[in-house]
This record gives structure tokens, C-alpha cells and sequence, in this order.
């Protein structure tokens, strides 16, 4: 028999019993499209975590202070004192593959223009800094090695801090108090949004690192170090190359531990997706036991099909049909049934996630390659699960099935 | 080799547990182009065993068949398969049509398990010929439950002409159809037969045995005995006799 017969006869069979076919089919649409939407909001999900990594920076390796032991006491974690602007200077000196580097400290103020005042993050920082972030300055430009060597007091300031503080006026040029020490703003940031950790990233003041240690928090220590490397394969030898020659600089022996932490791009991604990535597994987990339930459903109703038409299967047989002949009638009509409940779930997924991200605002993003994988899993389950029953048919004896009442 | 069927010292042996029956016992037969046979027998006299074997639905434990030239005891299940399906054409007692399946696409059935794959054009239009052959062609795309059991039992016998077969195997053509429609069955069965077809038919109907042209008569699975048919029926003259004579009881 031509496949296209075969096939034309398993749609027929589907069409007579139209309300079980349809039964049938529900357990398979309903783990295919609780499959796509759930690949669909994972994904937007991801992107989303993805497109904030890429807000710090390209290529970007941060350094922060580790915990250390003084005579025997245990600081905790990001411990003051552990990181110098000697350390540094001495990583832009010595690890090969490095860019830039930023020193930073951080301290928060309150600030103060005309009658208006907020309270924000002040980023002591190198001039490289705005490089190494990718932050574009929409309006001036960024603090010089000049004003870093002087203390000058000059600001770049984040979207937020223009919009709460100086309204619909251009801040440029304007002269603001930071701790009640006047600052000039030389340059206003473009807006990032929220950062991972769901902060407002435009709510800072930059200036130079020297600035804020000699006049506003007195500190010389440093609360972290922003180190960009030349290439992203470069990565994984430029935190080494950083780890080792700080464990030189701190005299660290082979028995102490680092008293500092290296952190790249890659791996503060993969932190922050790990979160999803398990909830992925355990959707799609859920997913595949809905599919193998929808894959038993066609199974029972098969087996219930093959024994109704015995008689019809003692009656193809005697007139001629082969074993083979009756096994891809019946397989083809499991695949049928799976692979349109998958079809029918694919799209009822993709108008869930549509759904979702219009009114619940989740952001999704439907793959190609999870509905194609969605497709093919589903014509699977058909034949696996349609093998069993397909083979019963195709082993009946003609002279018992014909007497089959 | 002349003959259309040649049953050699053929036996068939059930075995249960430690009981041996043995169904058919050392049968040699030989069965000509063109004869109309009919196979007699109470029930366990092996007829029905003897249809499966000479049908090729089963095989006999011991002995040869040959069949159309062919020795069909040493062939596999789809082997026998084909040979079903080319060279023998079944009538059953209960029809045995498809269900919510027209009439043509029914005869058209054998066709589509041909190994030489035939083209839906020239399948419709064979189908159309063997439903003309038995006086059905207007009634190509009827459903059997649109049909009486007469008609039914037409496209059966459409069916198992289509691929030209040997052989015409029918097993208690008329079991289920009244007198006035078995002697109209007798008489396709006839008209074929007189145009060359070879026919052969188990029945425990003595009227029945009277259309054909030898009648053998099985008991505990041997051939008691093997003889032409005397005063054998006609069935065209009986039915148009039937017609002219005047209903048993009119109504007013």
C-alpha cells in the first residue's frame, strides 16, 4: 500500500470516532503547549537576565575584597582593607590582556540642588570606567587623569539622580552640593534600568576615586575593581593571572585562602541563571510526565481500536495485506493523532505565552527550535506508544479475527 | 501441470495438551479449471478446516498443496499473503464487508495490497467492472448498511473477482440470505462459472450442493465421497420460474 493511501486511511479511522480522537489527543495538546509556553517564558526570562548582564560591560572582571584573618579573627566576606589602589595600578601594570582598569569605592550621600535633595550612591571610579561599562555619556563627557590627580570635584551623573534633581532642567554645567561640598556636573549617563539584583543602576553619581577618598569618606581602601580584558577567551587567563599576582602581593601562602574574590561576566551570569535553569528543568520535568500520560492515553485507546476492528483487520489480512501493511496502518494512525494534538498544542502554547506577555506583562520569547523539538517529541511519543497495539493488530490470525464476533 | 488445486496425502493435526485431533486425514485431491465443487459435511467433518487450508489461512501440518502450479505448503505468512491475495477471491457467509466503506472502495480493497501497485484511476475503474460483472454498478458508491443482504453478498463476490484470481473460494455463500436471494446468488455464481471460473463452496445445504457441478461429501476429516452432481439446478430458469408465479398469499 502507497503511504499516502495509508495515511488517508488512519485520517479516516480518526474521523469516524471523532469525539474520542479529540478526547484522545487532549492529553498530548496539553503537555505540548504547557511545554512551548513554558520554553517560552523561560527563554524571555533568560534574555531578560542576559540583556542585564550585558549592561556591566563587555569582557568584565570584578574584583572584590575577601574575608581575612587577623592573629586568628575571622572576617566576614567583602571585609574592609583587603583591596589597594596599589593592587590596582599593579593588575593594569603586569596581567597581559588587560584593558582598562577602574579602581572603585563607594560611599552614599545626600545631595542637594537649589531646593531639591536625594540621596544616592557616590561611584569613586577611574576615567576608564565608562568604558569599561559601556556607558555612554548622552550629554558632556566624562571626568580626565587631570581631575583625578587634583580631586577635582566633578560628577557624571546616572538618569535617575538628573530626573529627581534637576527635573526638565539641563544639568550640565550646574553646580551641585554633594555633602554639602559643591560638584560640578560635567556629564550626564544614559539609562540602564535595573541590574540583576534589581537595583536602579541609573541612581549614581560618578567622580573620581581620589575624590572620594580625600573628601568625602577619608578611606583609601577600595570596595571594588573594575578589569576589563581584551577578548572574552581571554577571560578565564586574565582571573587567574589577577588571582595570582594578588596572592602574591598579600603574601598569601599556599595555605591561605584568597582574600579577595574574582568574579567575570560569565560567572556572575551563570549565578544569576542558575535560578531559572533549575525551574526550567522542573517545568520541563512536569512537561514530559504530561506528555507520557497523553502517550498512555493513546496507547489504551489504540488497544481499544485494534480489538472494535478485528474483524476488519481478519478481513484486510485474508484478502492480502501483510503484517507490515496492518502495522503502519495502525502506527500511522497513533502518529496522527499525536502529531495534531502536538501541532494543536504547539500553537495553543504560543498563544498562552502571547497571552501572558500582553496582559501579565512576562516577557517570552518563543524558539523555533523548541517548537520543532516539541513537534518531533510528540510524534514520537506516537510511535512508541502506538508500537504495542500496532504490533497486536499486525500479529491477529485471519481465521480468528474473521470469526471474531 | 493442469489443474487448479492438487491436495497431496494432506493432513491437519490439532494438538491440546496430550490429545491429538486430527481435522483433516491424508486427503489427496485434484480440482480442474473450470469445476464448480461443493464441499458437504456436518459440522466437525473438517470442511471448515479443509476451506482454510485449500484458502491458504492456514497450512496443513503434513502433505503438499499446490495451487495454481504453486506449492503454497512451504510458503511464510506473507508469502501466503500474497497468493491470497492474487490468486484466490473469498466470499464469506457474513459478507464481511467494511463498514462505512462505499461499495467500490470494498472491491477496490484486494487491489491496494496487490504487490504491483495499481494506480487509483485504473482501481476505480476495475472496481466498476467486477460490481457490473454481478449487476451492482449502480450502486458503486452505496454503503453496505445502505444495501440488502443480497446486494451485499454481490459486492462480495465483486471483491473476490477483482484481482483475477484462480480460484473462487465461497464458505456458506447463502447461510444468511433467503431462498429467492440464494437462488440469485446461485445464479452469479453460475454465470461466472460458465464463463470459466473455477468455484468452489462449503456448504451443508444438500439444495445448495445441487447448483454445483461435483459435490464432495466430508466426514471426521476423509472425503466419504466424490461424485458429479445429478439433476443439477439451474438457477436462472428457477428464479424466472419464481417470478411468474403468483404471490402464495395477495392481499386485497
Amino acid at each position: 500500500m502507497t503511504p499516502l493511501a495509508t495515511f488517508s486511511l488512519a485520517l479516516r479511522a480518526l474521523q469516524r470516532n471523532k469525539m474520542r480522537s479529540t478526547l484522545t489527543m487532549l492529553g498530548i495538546v496539553i503537555g505540548v503547549g504547557a511545554v512551548v509556553a513554558m520554553v517560552g517564558i523561560g527563554n524571555g526570562a533568560k534574555s531578560q537576565v542576559e540583556a542585564q548582564i550585558a549592561t556591566l560591560g563587555q569582557n568584565v572582571i570584578l574584583i572584590f575584597p575577601g574575608s581575612f584573618a587577623t592573629g586568628g579573627v575571622q572576617s566576614g566576606a567583602g571585609g574592609v582593607g583587603t583591596l589597594k589602589l596599589d593592587d590596582a595600578k599593579a593588575i593594569a601594570a603586569e596581567v597581559p590582556d588587560v584593558l582598562a582598569v577602574s579602581p572603585g569605592t563607594r560611599v552614599s550621600a545626600q545631595l542637594g540642588y537649589g531646593n531639591q535633595n536625594w540621596s544616592s550612591s557616590i561611584a569613586g571610579e577611574g576615567p576608564e570606567y565608562f568604558e569599561i561599562r559601556q556607558w555612554e555619556i548622552i550629554s558632556g563627557a566624562g571626568f580626565t587623569d587631570q581631575d583625578v590627580r587634583s580631586a577635582g570635584k566633578v560628577a557624571v551623573i546616572g538618569a535617575t539622580v538628573a530626573r529627581q534633581l534637576f527635573g526638565e532642567e539641563d544639568p550640565l554645567g550646574q553646580i551641585m552640593r554633594v555633602r554639602n561640598v559643591p560638584f560640578q556636573v560635567v556629564g550626564v549617563l544614559r539609562a540602564k534600568g535595573t541590574s540583576v539584583m534589581g537595583t536602579d543602576q541609573d541612581d549614581v553619581v560618578v567622580v573620581p576615586y581620589t575624590t572620594v577618598m580625600k573628601r568625602l569618606s577619608g578611606m583609601t581602601n577600595l570596595r571594588m575593581i573594575s578589569v576589563q580584558c581584551s577578548a572574552e577567551d581571554r577571560t578565564a587567563a586574565v582571573v587567574q593571572g589577577i588571582t595570582d599576582l594578588m596572592r602574591q602581593r598579600h603574601r598569601l601562602g599556599p595555605d591561605r585562602e584568597n582574600d579577595f574574590m574574582v568574579r567575570s561576566q560569565q560567572e556572575i551570569a551563570e549565578m544569576a541563571t542558575a535560578t531559572s535553569r533549575v525551574l526550567r528543568v522542573l517545568l520541563g520535568a512536569i512537561a514530559s510526565v504530561s506528555l507520557i500520560v497523553g502517550g498512555i492515553g493513546i496507547m489504551n485507546i489504540m488497544l481499544v481500536s485494534v480489538t472494535e476492528r478485528t474483524r476488519e483487520i481478519g478481513i484486510r489480512i485474508a484478502l492480502g495485506a501483510h503484517g507490515a501493511d496492518i502495522l503502519t496502518q495502525f502506527l500511522i494512525e497513533a502518529v496522527t493523532l499525536s502529531s495534531l494534538g502536538g501541532v494543536i498544542g504547539i500553537l495553543l502554547g504560543l498563544g498562552t505565552s502571547t497571552l501572558l506577555s500582553r496582559f501579565a506583562g512576562w516577557p517570552t520569547l518563543t524558539s523555533v527550535d523548541a517548537i520543532v523539538v516539541a513537534f518531533l517529541f510528540s510524534a514520537a511519543v506516537g510511535v512508541f506508544f502506538g508500537l504495542y497495539p500496532a504490533k497486536k493488530a499486525a500479529a491477529l490470525d485471519p481465521i480468528d479475527a474473521l470469526r471474531y464476533e | 501441470m493442469s489443474y487448479v488445486i492438487q491436495l497431496e496425502h494432506v493432513w491437519k493435526t490439532y494438538r491440546t495438551a496430550d490429545v491429538e485431533l486430527h481435522a483433516v486425514r491424508d486427503v489427496s485431491l485434484r480440482i480442474e479449471p473450470g469445476e464448480f465443487v461443493a464441499i458437504m459435511g456436518a459440522s466437525g467433518s473438517g470442511k471448515s478446516t479443509m476451506m482454510n487450508i485449500l484458502g491458504c489461512l492456514d497450512r496443513p501440518t503434513q502433505g503438499h498443496y499446490h495451487l495454481d502450479g504453486t506449492d503454497v505448503s512451504t510458503l511464510d505468512r506473507d508469502g501466503l499473503a500474497d497468493i491470497r491475495n492474487q490468486k484466490i477471491g473469498f466470499v464469506f457467509q457474513g459478507f464481511n464487508l467494511l463498514t462505512r466503506t462505499s461499495a467500490a472502495e470494498n472491491v477496490e480493497l484486494p487491489m491496494m495490497y496487490a504487490r504491483q501497485a495499481v494506480g487509483s484511476r485504473e482501481m476505480r475503474k476495475r472496481a466498476l467492472e467486477a460490481l457490473d460483472m454481478v449487476g451492482l454498478s449502480k450502486r458503486a458508491d452505496h454503503h453496505p448498511n445502505q444495501l440488502s443482504g443480497g446486494q451485499q453478498q454481490r459486492v462480495a463476490i465483486a471483491r473476490a473477482l477483482v484481482n483475477r484470481p484462480a480460484l473462487l473460494l465461497a464458505d456458506e455463500p447463502t447461510g444468511n440470505l433467503d431462498t429467492k436471494t440464494s437462488i440469485e446468488i446461485m445464479e452469479v455464481f453460475q454465470t461466472l462459472n460458465d464463463q470459466g471460473i473455477t468455484v468452489i463452496m462449503v456448504t451443508h445445504e444438500q439444495d445448495i450442493a445441487q447448483y454445483n457441478k461435483r459435490c464432495l461429501i466430508m466426514r471426521d476429516g476423509v472425503v466419504r465421497s466424490d461424485e458429479p452432481v445429478r439433476n443439477r439446478f439451474n438457477a436462472k430458469a428457477q428464479r424466472e420460474a419464481l417470478a411468474a408465479e403468483p404471490p402464495a398469499v395477495s392481499l386485497p
